[in-house]
């Protein structure tokens, strides 16, 4: 009896021992909607993360990428946790102006982050100050099929007169000569971004999207007639249709070119093309003389107001932002890293292409529906799909775009 | 009865109707037969264009596919967890309220019953907005007690109107003979009516399983992780993760529709007399 | 106290049996219809503070290019689904015989209204898709040149209300074969002896005494045209280019999707939704009513 009581004594003893080393252990709570793959590559660098950093245990908490988007609105005013993912430009501006991200401007001057990340800043300054770290883009442009090309005998464009002109050849063909999805939309904001940043410019397109110029502007209306140019081009059926069954039709040679990111190589080599058939452009200039800016949806991680471990959060930020760090999980994402000093996979020809057109572009659009705050984004997407559809409304539609203006940037 | 019984036509009127029934059916299930063949056609016949000839195989592996692949499992299990509590929460306080309305009167009886009547035919979006508050605020939000709580108590309208007619139409001697017996309420309720209400139970517990299960609005605005969300809104978010993955999206809708059908099958006299109460005067 | 109960429980007891079932009634069904009603009048995006605005949300729904298509749509949509209710007498009565199998007949034609409309969605969405759709090919076929009705704003509302009648029709049929059931086989002897047959006894013998049946299957109906939330949602999102907007769908759009978040001005819709089915819902209210009061 005397040995139990003993032993009972001893081992809470060496309980109340070890509780004392775990209350050393500082945690971080971080909340994300990571896919499969990059929940991997995440838990990878989380690992990393610990290992120079024993004292710092980091819980991840990840959420379905959908419900992610309403539960951000929950968690950020109850319960927040150290770490969120989001989304830069207009689409972190809410949560900005709400007061219910942390200004992290100290990380980047701290870090050298000014110059690292620097194509991505603008991108995550509201008010001159920085309010996350980036740590993933991935680049669109047109991907194309080699072989569609060698069927209508035509080369690939360098200007975007030789695109059109090339357009009637795959008419001709049978082929459609740009293809694209537009059930959910998105995808066709993707034409119109850079249809207007190729014939009006990067800071345009900013104060288009940020509602300081009129929808009926000439200078839209002139970016509509450039693609006017290429609708009866176009895949048919696009508004019945979504971005993968485009895909298909890309895959079967039935269409030559898609205007897409980066994440349909995966889709596109699944159908069964190869480097050999799958090409990579960027898109083609039109108003000669404009710098070249690029559309990259960027990813970043943000410290909520309510965040309990503001230090390490901040230390965390500063580790995802590390260019060694941004080449490992890069390479494991399949993207790009934002840091200007990371390195990518010189074998994969369209990962190689996006980070020498992204490092060296201009400046990076967000996409339409992040740069647009969320009604405005809506509307002009179905304002793109009808224009689409029904070409001869155009006047109509932007007089609609333009009212829509009128009440949300308020 | 109408119309003229077939047996007194002309035999080729027989014949006719005979080889009608058959046909009309066919057609009148079509979409059904489609996807149904659909969910056995293998994915290479959809890769290769083969979408209406004969399947080169019965590609049974398309149902384990979408149970293993996917989580349409969780999906269903999330919607046991809904539909189940519901059921048993509305049957039982429309079998309180219904009791209420049936036996007793008092002035305000006919307003209570309508309002329980006319609220079962709000426009849900009306309700939306501050409903999700109120579970939000409850702490019940993404969970199945949030969904299984408003499920429950908007079924009580309709349970409450069905529960009601019932009563009203058993015969009132029996609760009058217990009553002079000196029976209190609560003991009539339990011993004496409740019994003879099995039938209407078991008819309203089959209706309520059907449109639960079936719900989709409240589930894809209570729920939002595949952890919670039941198999109507797992199907639409599954549908954005098959993309002309057609073959998988008709095993999963197959899957989705089953427990209702099969419900139907089992229990179909119940179901009808659930719904046609007050078809019938 | 037990004799206060004995002598007073005929006249509290309806209360105490209301009780439960009453207070989730009105806590999740009553007092919502009140709030939605009052937060019509604010713009709040569910995350701020809500900031009262007066009748701004309604003088904005006016100019509102989007409401009026809905508003259009949501016409279409009772006018046409009123076609389930003449559908499905006619099919209850073509299955009125008493041949063999017919019970399963009639289990079968009721099929469709046990799916999810999720699933009955689905299957009108592959029904139609261009290129491979049975419908599609079958237009392609008859025309030359296939229609993608879901592409197109002439006709998506027509496809999807055509996928909506589908399990619409079968619950008007179950409400008048159980009607048929009950019809009083001498008056119809008594027809038939007099020379009454084919439509003249349906509209003079048989329709009268469906009068039940017709007025339940008109509620169901009416309700469901005006409720058409689902299909919308998963056939179309409201697409192409919110060309098959409907009430309900529009109002979720505004308050929870991830395109909008204005709560308040979906709450004005709902109030519009709300109002344009309470007058159906008086109309059947005072119907009941009156049943109820004859008896």
């Amino acid at each position: 009896m005397t040995y139990l009581k003993t032993g009972a004594v001893a081992f809470a003893a060496a309980l109340l021992m070890s509780g004392s080393a775990f209350a050393q252990t500082r945690a971080l709570s971080y909340n994300a909607d990571f896919d499969p793959t990059p929940l991997a590559a995440f838990q990878a660098l989380i690992a990393d993360f610990e290992a120079e950093n024993p004292d710092i245990k980091v819980t991840l908490n990840n959420f379905d990428h959908e419900g992610y988007k309403t539960a951000i609105r929950n968690f950020l005013t109850a319960d927040s946790p150290d770490l969120a993912n989001w989304y830069a430009g207009n689409r972190m501006a809410p949560f900005v102006t709400s007061g219910q991200f942390q200004d992290v401007s100290d990380v980047w001057t701290e870090n050298g982050l000014d110059d690292q990340l620097a194509s991505a800043k603008a991108s995550m300054t509201i008010d001159g100050k920085q309010w996350g770290v980036p740590y993933t883009y991935y680049q669109w442009g047109i991907y194309y099929n080699k072989d569609a090309y060698k069927a209508a005998g035509v080369e690939v464009p360098t200007t975007w007169d030789g695109f059109v002109e090339n357009c009637a050849k795959f008419q001709a063909a049978g082929i459609d000569c740009l293809t694209t999805g537009s059930k959910a939309l998105w995808p066709i904001a993707g034409i119109f971004d850079y249809l207007n940043m190729r014939t009006n410019g990067y800071e345009f397109h900013m104060d288009l999207t940020a509602g300081k110029v009129a929808w009926t502007d000439d200078k839209v209306k002139a970016t509509f007639a450039e693609w006017a140019k290429v609708v009866p081009f176009t895949t048919e059926n696009h508004a019945a249709i979504d971005w993968q069954d485009a895909a298909a039709l890309l895959v079967q040679g039935k269409a030559a070119n898609y205007v897409m990111g980066n994440f349909a190589v995966a889709t596109f080599k699944e159908g069964g093309m190869t480097n050999d058939n799958l090409g990579f452009m960027v898109f083609p200039e039109i108003t000669a003389g404009l710098p070249r800016a690029e559309e990259a949806p960027t990813d970043t991680i943000h410290i909520p107001a309510g965040a309990k471990n503001v230090a390490d959060a901040k230390k965390f930020l500063a580790f995802v932002a590390r260019a060694d760090v941004q080449t490992k999980l890069n390479s494991a994402l399949g993207q790009l890293p934002t840091n200007k000093g990371a390195t990518v996979d010189a074998a994969d020809p369209f990962i190689s292409a996006g980070f020498e057109s992204l490092s060296s572009a201009y400046a990076l659009a967000q996409f339409f529906d992040r740069d647009a705050p969320a009604e405005m984004a809506k509307a002009g997407m179905e304002g793109f799909q009808e224009f689409m559809v029904k070409p001869d409304r155009l006047d109509a539609i932007l007089e609609r775009l333009e009212k829509a203006r009128g009440q949300i940037y308020k | 009865m109408f119309p003229r019984p077939i047996e007194q036509t002309r035999p080729l009127t027989q014949r006719l109707y005979t080889i009608a029934l058959p046909v009309a059916l066919i057609l009148w299930l079509f979409p059904l037969l489609g996807v149904a063949v659909t969910s056995l056609r293998p994915a290479s016949d959809l890769a290769q264009g083969n979408y209406f000839g004969v399947p080169s195989y019965i590609a049974f592996e398309n149902y384990v596919s979408v149970f293993r692949d996917s989580d349409l499992g969780r999906y269903m299990l999330n919607s046991l967890k809904v539909t189940i509590p519901t059921v048993i929460g509305a049957v039982a306080l429309s079998c309180l309220t219904g009791f209420a309305l049936g036996i007793y009167k008092f002035r305000s009886n006919l307003l209570v019953f309508f309002l329980f009547v006319a609220g079962n035919f709000v426009p849900f979006q009306i309700l939306m907005v501050p409903v999700r508050d109120l579970t939000l605020n409850l702490g019940m939000y993404n969970s199945w007690t949030g969904l299984a709580m408003f499920h429950i108590a908007f079924q009580t309208g309709f349970c409450t109107l069905f529960m009601r007619n019932f009563i009203k139409a058993l015969p009132f001697e029996l609760i009058e003979a217990a009553r002079v017996e000196g029976v209190s309420e609560i003991r009539i309720f339990w011993y004496v009516v409740l019994p003879l209400m099995k039938p209407a139970i078991a008819a309203l517990s089959v209706l309520i399983f059907t449109f639960i299960w079936n719900d989709f609005f409240w589930a894809t605005v209570l729920t939002t992780t595949k952890e919670t969300q039941p198999i109507t809104a797992g199907l639409s978010s599954l549908n954005g993760q098959w993309v002309a993955a057609w073959h998988l999206v008709s095993a999963g809708s197959i899957l989705a529709a089953l427990p209702p059908v099969l419900m139907f099958f089992l229990m179909q006299k119940h179901f009808i007399a659930g719904l046609t109460l007050g078809a019938v005067k | 106290m037990s004799s206060y109960w004995k002598r007073n429980q005929l006249r509290i007891a309806p209360w105490l049996f209301l009780a439960p079932g009453a207070i989730m009634f009105l806590v999740y069904v009553i007092m919502p219809v009140f709030q939605s009603l009052s937060l019509s009048f604010y713009d709040w995006d569910g995350l701020g503070t809500k900031t009262y605005i007066g009748t701004a949300n309604y003088v904005e729904l006016m100019d509102d290019d989007a409401f009026y298509t809905s508003l259009k749509n949501n016409v279409i949509w009772l006018v046409l689904y009123l076609l389930a209710v003449p559908a499905g007498l006619f099919i209850a009565i073509f299955l009125n015989q008493t041949v063999r199998g017919i019970r399963i007949y009639k289990s079968l034609f009721f099929f469709p209204f046990v799916i999810s409309q999720v699933v009955v969605g689905l299957m009108f969405s592959w029904f139609y898709a261009p290129n491979f759709g049975l419908f599609y090919k079958v237009i392609e076929f008859v025309t030359g040149n296939g229609v993608a009705i879901l592409a197109d704003e002439r006709y998506v509302t027509y496809g999807i209300i055509a996928a909506g009648l589908w399990p619409q029709i079968a619950y008007v049929m179950i409400l008048y074969i159980t009607g048929l059931n009950n019809i009083a086989p001498d008056q119809v002897e008594a027809a038939r002896l007099d020379g009454a047959k084919g439509l003249k006894m349906l509209w003079y013998v048989i329709l009268p005494q469906l009068r039940p049946a017709t007025f339940i299957a008109l509620v169901v109906t009416v309700i469901g045209a005006l409720r058409s939330f689902d299909l919308v949602s998963i056939m179309t999102d409201g697409g192409p280019y919110g060309s098959s907007r409907v009430l309900s769908f529009y109002m979720y759009e505004k308050a929870l999707s991830e395109y909008g978040f204005r709560m308040g001005y979906g709450a004005a819709i709902a109030v519009v939704l709300f109002a344009i089915m309470m007058v159906f819902i008086s109309g059947f209210i005072w119907k009941m009513w009156r049943d109820e009061t004859e008896r």
